[in-house]
């Protein structure tokens, strides 16, 4: 019976930290982004501004006012989706069109299961598996069915075509994911996520045991091989979770807003929410496998260690939170910068870059560890010298094959000169003497 | 000798018989996408029993491999291929059915020719290998089974681009 109540509290102990900031992110989110664009946002929500001359208000608080920032806008709008009239379309799938938001609400509160909170291991990770890399990635490939079966459930074209664009999108980006993973697990020497953490605080940098090295922390992302698996794995991180610029199951410009187009209230909130500790989650990931954790800095000294030990189970969660409240505003940052791709755009980049990269990459690490404990150190550095200069020029040769392309290679532009051509001679001729350029 | 009843195994029991029924549903959905939704809850739940069997490694790669990757593509082409109303996919009696059945019944046969003996005897054998451990599973590939495991990529590889082959050639 112990156990029963200890697992629970243990899943309660996973769930309050991803679940109760939500409200916060979402907040976060509208003001960065408006921030970024050149507009105020949700700023208003939650202001109290107390009578000065009514008799209901106590005298120390007239006229005083009381600022919240709009943090109460996602609460407001939290209300109003909960209450507002449940809309679900005839001729759907009923049985699925209901499970498909808990499908993707279930994803994101179990994603964080094996992810390691602070040092004092009695209460998180919920579960120290050691396989924990490979259920973060089990079940973030779990995530398409939400998608997917909202999507087909819809009985909407346009949700059936964002179902089928997340399908194929968490494919293609989840091999580059794992591949990516592979390198650190093979630097590490294991697919725990405690163990990967610690051995990213108590090695020192390189491995190396002299002095301006063994003050620094070997975080993953500080070695080359790491850094190169941590920039695929973001990537791949902001596919996983559809977000910009990798949001085409719900581009609103061509889909009306895809997988989601016919759903409303409660279960639309559920998508949001789920979406949005998603990214959360993946954040917080991202630090754990890659900047050491619920380590504040890849910094070793023994003073450092000896505040961690007394005030641990403080700073180890509090660490957390930061970096994945970090992970949040860059996350946000892409969405301000960059455009969403085009559909073949993503797949050239997941297939044609991010896939090759990430097994060169592993090849380079492979060999790196190989020559590190045969022949040494130096030699070690040198083989990963020479493996990111193949890297680089087999990339430069076929970067420039692609140049030597026509540069409008595209059916419809071939087809568009070729009316041009037949309809105007002098036109035709213009093109003739431009096809070059 | 009466079976003390744990947590451990009404856990088992639990998900053995979610399994099942999701293996039945499998065949008795008329609508392909329920069925191939079976499956994939069929395949997670499997996961799940390798977990509650300690071979932790197993049961995550099931559920990495099947339910995470090849179901999402089974879904994928179900949906594509759009199989419109379920009574054009209802097929006629034909000789398939009793091979089918035969098949079936030598098939149940033999696995309980290895299953029933285990539950006939009181205490069970403890694993060679404690397959939960990736690397005792990484260990054991790739030295004792090293030449199967490469053999297996190998014809993957030969299956891959053999399908790559034959859908350019139609399309060209």
């Amino acid at each position: 019976m112990q156990d029963v109540l200890a697992a629970f509290g243990r899943a309660i102990l996973l769930i309050l930290p991803i679940f109760g900031p939500v409200p916060v992110i979402i907040w976060w989110e509208r003001r960065l982004l408006s921030w970024m664009q050149d507009r105020i946002g949700p700023n208003r929500t939650g202001n109290i501004t107390f009578s000065r001359n009514s008799r209901m208000i106590p005298s120390f608080l007239k006229g005083k006012k009381i600022k919240l920032f709009g943090l109460l806008q996602s609460i407001a709008d939290g209300i109003k989706l909960f209450l507002k009239e449940d809309i679900m379309p005839s001729k759907t799938d009923k049985l699925l069109f209901i499970v498909a938001p808990f499908i993707a609400l279930f994803v994101s509160f179990t994603l964080g299961a094996t992810v390691p909170f602070s040092g004092d291991l009695r209460f998180t990770p919920v579960a120290d598996v050691n396989i924990g890399l490979l259920y973060v990635l089990a079940i973030s490939s779990l995530g398409a069915y939400g998608l997917v079966l909202a999507g087909y459930s819809s009985n909407n074209k346009y949700s059936l075509i964002g179902g089928l664009r997340a399908s194929a999108q968490l494919i293609s980006y989840e091999l580059a994911m794992g591949v990516s993973l592979a390198s650190i697990v093979m630097m590490s020497g294991s697919l725990k996520l405690t163990d990967i953490v610690n051995q990213q605080q108590n090695t020192p940098l390189y491995n190396l045991n002299f002095a301006p090295f063994t003050l620094i922390a070997n975080w993953n992302i500080l070695s080359p091989m790491g850094f190169v698996s941590g920039i695929v794995f973001f990537i791949c991180m902001l596919a996983e979770t559809n977000r910009p610029p990798f949001d085409l199951p719900e581009a609103e410009n061509e889909l009306v807003a895809g997988y989601h187009t016919e759903y409303s209230t409660k279960r639309w909130a559920l998508f949001m929410m789920a979406e949005y500790m998603a990214m959360f989650v993946f954040s917080m990931i991202w630090f754990t496998i890659f900047m050491g954790g619920y380590h504040l800095l890849p910094v070793r000294s023994e003073f450092l260690d000896g505040i961690e030990q007394k005030v641990g189970f403080l700073l180890g969660p509090l660490t957390m939170m930061l970096k994945g409240a970090f992970g949040l505003s860059v996350y946000i940052w892409v969405r301000a910068t960059f455009p969403r791709l085009r559909y073949d755009q993503l797949m050239n980049l997941g297939w044609k870059f991010l896939l090759p990269l990430s097994v060169g990459n592993l090849m380079i690490t492979a060999s790196w560890i190989f020559a590190n404990r045969v022949y040494g150190n130096a030699v070690g550095w040198g083989v990963v010298c020479i493996g990111y200069a193949i890297l680089g020029i087999v990339w430069l040769r076929t970067r420039r094959k692609k140049q030597d392309e026509k540069q409008f290679g595209s059916r419809s532009i071939d087809m568009v000169v070729s009316s041009v051509r037949f309809s105007s001679p002098e036109i035709a001729a213009v093109a003739d003497a431009t096809e070059g350029l | 000798m009466p079976v003390k009843l744990t947590l451990e195994m009404v856990i088992f029991a639990a998900l053995a018989g979610a399994a099942a029924l999701a293996a039945v549903g499998v065949v008795a959905f008329r609508n392909a996408t329920r069925s191939a939704l079976c499956l994939v809850f069929n395949f997670f739940v499997l996961g799940f029993l390798y977990f509650s069997l300690q071979v932790e490694m197993l049961g995550i790669t099931q559920v990495v491999v099947y339910t995470g990757a090849i179901m999402v593509l089974f879904i994928f082409v179900i949906m594509l291929l759009n199989l419109g109303s379920s009574h054009l996919l209802a097929e006629k009696f034909d000789g398939k059915k009793p091979v089918g059945i035969f098949f079936g019944i030598a098939l149940a046969v033999l696995l309980s020719s290895q299953i029933v003996p285990m539950f006939a005897r009181t205490e069970s054998k403890p694993l060679v290998y404690p397959l939960g451990d990736s690397k005792v599973v990484g260990q054991t590939l790739f030295t004792s089974y090293v030449f199967p495991f490469e053999a297996v990529s190998f014809l993957l590889l030969v299956g891959i681009v053999g399908s790559i082959l034959l859908a350019k050639r139609r399309m060209s």
